[in-house]
């Protein structure tokens, strides 16, 4: 009897021994929750930042020696987790801040995520993120730009790329240096915002940050979202006159803005756009020369690639994934995409773990070098908010139907078209 | 705010009032016809306009050459909805018919996204671009011949309605189900023709508004928002009192934009339509 209560208590050990071994093991896969618009105005957007991701989980699960941040490496999967293998689960939000909501509950209580990453629209990653912070599970983006989502002190959000408080600052920065640069007198900006998260804080800053340097605001609008008609605001642009039109729109209504103005003759001397719309590959080959000469704000730049052969690199891979039809270039969005996952993977992986706590505290000791990234920054560092602090945003102008980088004029690889052509040049 | 951004605005509130009363006119008809309100009309539109761009994109042919093609494929999948859907709920609850109209928009949103990707697409270089200046005020020349084609089809519309045997029978049909069963008026007949008919027009409206506005999935929602501003303001189904309001609500839409703000204008078309409809529950023109 007592041999065998002797076995027992040993069989009993070794099963606990095991069990409690299994449980020290690296978990087998890391499931990534990606929320993106993925129907809807901007599903193009949300597509190819998925086909970008789905692109890095490929090559983190194999091997690779691109020099992205944890990716180079010799052997499979993730070696701080024992080479366990990542699974995106990959959701749409339709643009709806209520659906991501749900989305973000739905994924962290039943898919049991270990993180989330999105969600493009600024309103969408309000209230995702709002869901991740009360569950505690870390919350990735990459592209949001409104500067409220970090200024709420949230503990599990964190944002890799510029807000429109640093954007806006370079559209104001542009126009100094370019005043002092070129010897030309710009008094006045007219601002246009679409009403979302997105629009409405653009638009906030930018008012802000015009009487800041100097500029007066001689219109102001915002308008409705995926609009019939742009009538009435282009009027308003074309009674005020303003010297630099700075339009905050997403796709739809840019192509909208663009047909009117073409309608209209409305061409102010100067267009900086607030990223979004202009930065869409589908919405420059469609536009064409009725937008050449037109501004935009960015965080990435392709033209960079001569002085990155990274970009060359990962540009070249992403041609060729197959939910790239025709093989287009990478453009901003799904490189900010990628940038933020990979930084949310190499966190992950430095963490050796899938517990919540101990990624966020590598999330926190992030300090991923500047030859790591696509972005023309100095590295990715989150403050106390959340938010990265080597971000640096650049202008780009539309030159013969590309992205030519006008500012900062170290970085510059174009000069500056001034004034903006009118559309009868533009035959 | 000079007078000539004043003149500007009713000038393109105008020219796009009478695209939005086309797309209305279907969607009150039906609606006149067989009290049923098609929340799939947006997508309807949708469908014509691709159509049209397909059409120009494959076959090289111009929106306006096109046009007959798109309002006929329109009619016919008119036909088709009303025999493979509505046919099958005439006699269901309300709640069931707005559940198969609406779950009929997702689809087809839905649909169109899978088969052709949710970029945007424009037809470029239509045969009609460009515009002219008329002591400064600028017209749109797709937005004019958008205009007069819209009306065209509102000639059209009301001529087969109020002058031909088979229109009788449909406002027979529209006034008094039962008497016209009497009269020996194939209802269901009817019934089918005024689909056919509808989404003949909002062929029409998507064709011509393909000459010069963007087209992708979603494009229908808030044109078919504004249609349906229109049908409840004019009198659900009065189809000449639709062209007025699809009128009222452009030009309201610009002024509101240009006089208020721009943010508020859709808030103004939407105040006029709740203090029409307080005031007049049955619409401007409408006859019950």
């Amino acid at each position: 009897m007592r041999r065998a209560i002797g076995l027992l208590s040993v069989a009993m050990s070794a099963v606990l021994a095991t069990a409690s071994m299994s449980h020290a093991q690296a978990p087998k896969e890391v499931v990534i929750g990606a929320i993106y618009p993925l129907s809807g105005n901007l599903a193009q957007i949300g597509i190819d930042s998925i086909t970008a991701m789905r692109m890095a989980v490929e090559l983190y699960n194999g091997k690779s020696d691109l020099n992205l941040p944890g990716m180079k490496k010799t052997t499979e999967g993730l070696p701080g987790l024992g080479g366990a293998k990542i699974r995106l689960i990959v959701v749409d939000h339709q643009g709806k801040p209520d659906v991501g909501q749900a989305e973000a509950e739905r994924l962290i209580t039943q898919e049991k995520v270990t993180a989330l990453i999105g969600a493009v629209f600024s309103s969408v990653s309000a209230t995702t993120s709002q869901v991740a912070e009360r569950y505690g599970v870390p919350h990735m983006n990459g592209e949001s730009s409104s500067p409220t989502l970090t200024e709420r002190g949230f503990k599990w959000f964190f944002r890799t790329s510029p807000h429109d408080g640093h954007f806006t600052l370079a559209m104001f920065e542009f126009l100094k240096d370019f005043e002092k640069k070129k010897g030309v007198k710009l008094k006045t900006v007219g601002l246009m915002h679409e009403d979302t998260l997105f629009g409405a804080d653009s638009g906030k800053v930018q008012e802000e940050l015009a009487k800041k340097y100097g500029y007066e605001v001689v219109v102001n609008m915002a308008y409705r979202a995926k609009t019939t008609s742009l009538d009435a605001e282009v009027g308003k642009l074309k009674a005020a006159a303003p010297d630099v039109f700075l339009p905050t729109s997403y796709t739809s209504d840019a192509v909208l803005y663009i047909k009117t103005a073409k309608t209209l003759e409305y061409v102010p001397r100067m267009l900086i756009a607030q990223n979004a719309g202009w930065v869409d590959p589908q919405f420059v080959a469609e536009m064409n020369k009725d937008i050449e000469g037109h501004i935009t704000r960015s965080p990435f730049a392709l033209d960079l690639q001569a002085k990155k052969p990274l970009i060359r690199q990962v540009n070249e891979l992403f041609k060729k994934q197959k939910d790239n039809p025709g093989g287009r270039d990478i453009s901003e969005a799904p490189t900010r995409a990628l940038t933020a996952f990979t930084v949310l993977v190499d966190a992950i992986n430095r963490a050796k773990s899938t517990n919540p706590e101990e990624i966020r505290k590598a999330l926190v000791a992030t300090n991923v070098p500047a030859d790591q990234l696509l972005m023309p920054w100095t590295g990715v560092r989150f403050d106390e908010k959340g938010q990265n602090t080597g971000v640096r945003a650049i202008l780009q102008q539309i030159q013969k139907g590309a992205y030519a980088t006008i500012w900062p004029f170290d970085l510059a690889a174009a000069d500056v078209i001034y004034p903006l052509p009118g559309f009868k040049d533009k035959k | 705010m000079t007078a000539e951004v004043l003149v500007q605005g009713l000038v393109s509130g105008l020219l796009m009032g009478f695209v939005y009363a086309l797309i209305a006119a279907g969607l009150s008809l039906i609606f006149g016809l067989m009290e049923i309100v098609n929340f799939a009309h947006g997508e309807f539109l949708m469908g014509a306009m691709f159509a049209t761009f397909w059409a120009w994109a494959l076959l090289k042919l111009d929106p306006l050459v096109s046009l007959p093609l798109t309002v006929l494929l329109l009619a016919l999948f008119g036909l088709l909805v009303y025999h493979g859907l509505i046919r099958w709920i005439l006699g269901a609850p309300m709640l069931a018919q707005i559940f198969a109209t609406f779950g009929l928009a997702i689809f087809l949103r839905a649909a169109a996204q899978a088969l052709w990707g949710a970029d945007f697409r424009l037809v470029k270089g239509p045969l009609v671009d460009g515009r002219v200046s008329l002591g400064g005020i600028f017209i749109g020349l797709p937005q004019l011949v958008a205009s007069v084609g819209a009306l065209c089809a509102f000639g059209l519309l009301y001529w087969f309605i109020r002058k031909t045997e088979t229109g009788l029978a449909l406002q027979a049909t529209s006034q008094d189900r039962q008497a016209a069963m009497l009269m020996g008026i194939d209802t269901q007949r009817m019934f089918a023709l005024g689909w056919a008919i509808g989404a003949a027009c909002v062929g029409a409206a998507g064709a011509l508004l393909a000459m010069f506005f963007y087209i992708f999935p979603d494009v229908g929602a808030t044109f078919a928002l504004l249609a349906y501003v229109a049908v409840a303001l004019g009198g659900f189904g009065n189809v000449p009192a639709t062209l007025l309001a699809g009128v009222i609500v452009g030009i309201v839409e610009v002024l509101g934009g240009l006089l208020i703000a721009p943010a508020l204008k859709y808030a103004v078309v939407f105040s006029l339509y709740l203090v029409v409809v307080l005031w007049r529950p049955q619409g401007l023109l409408g006859r019950f």
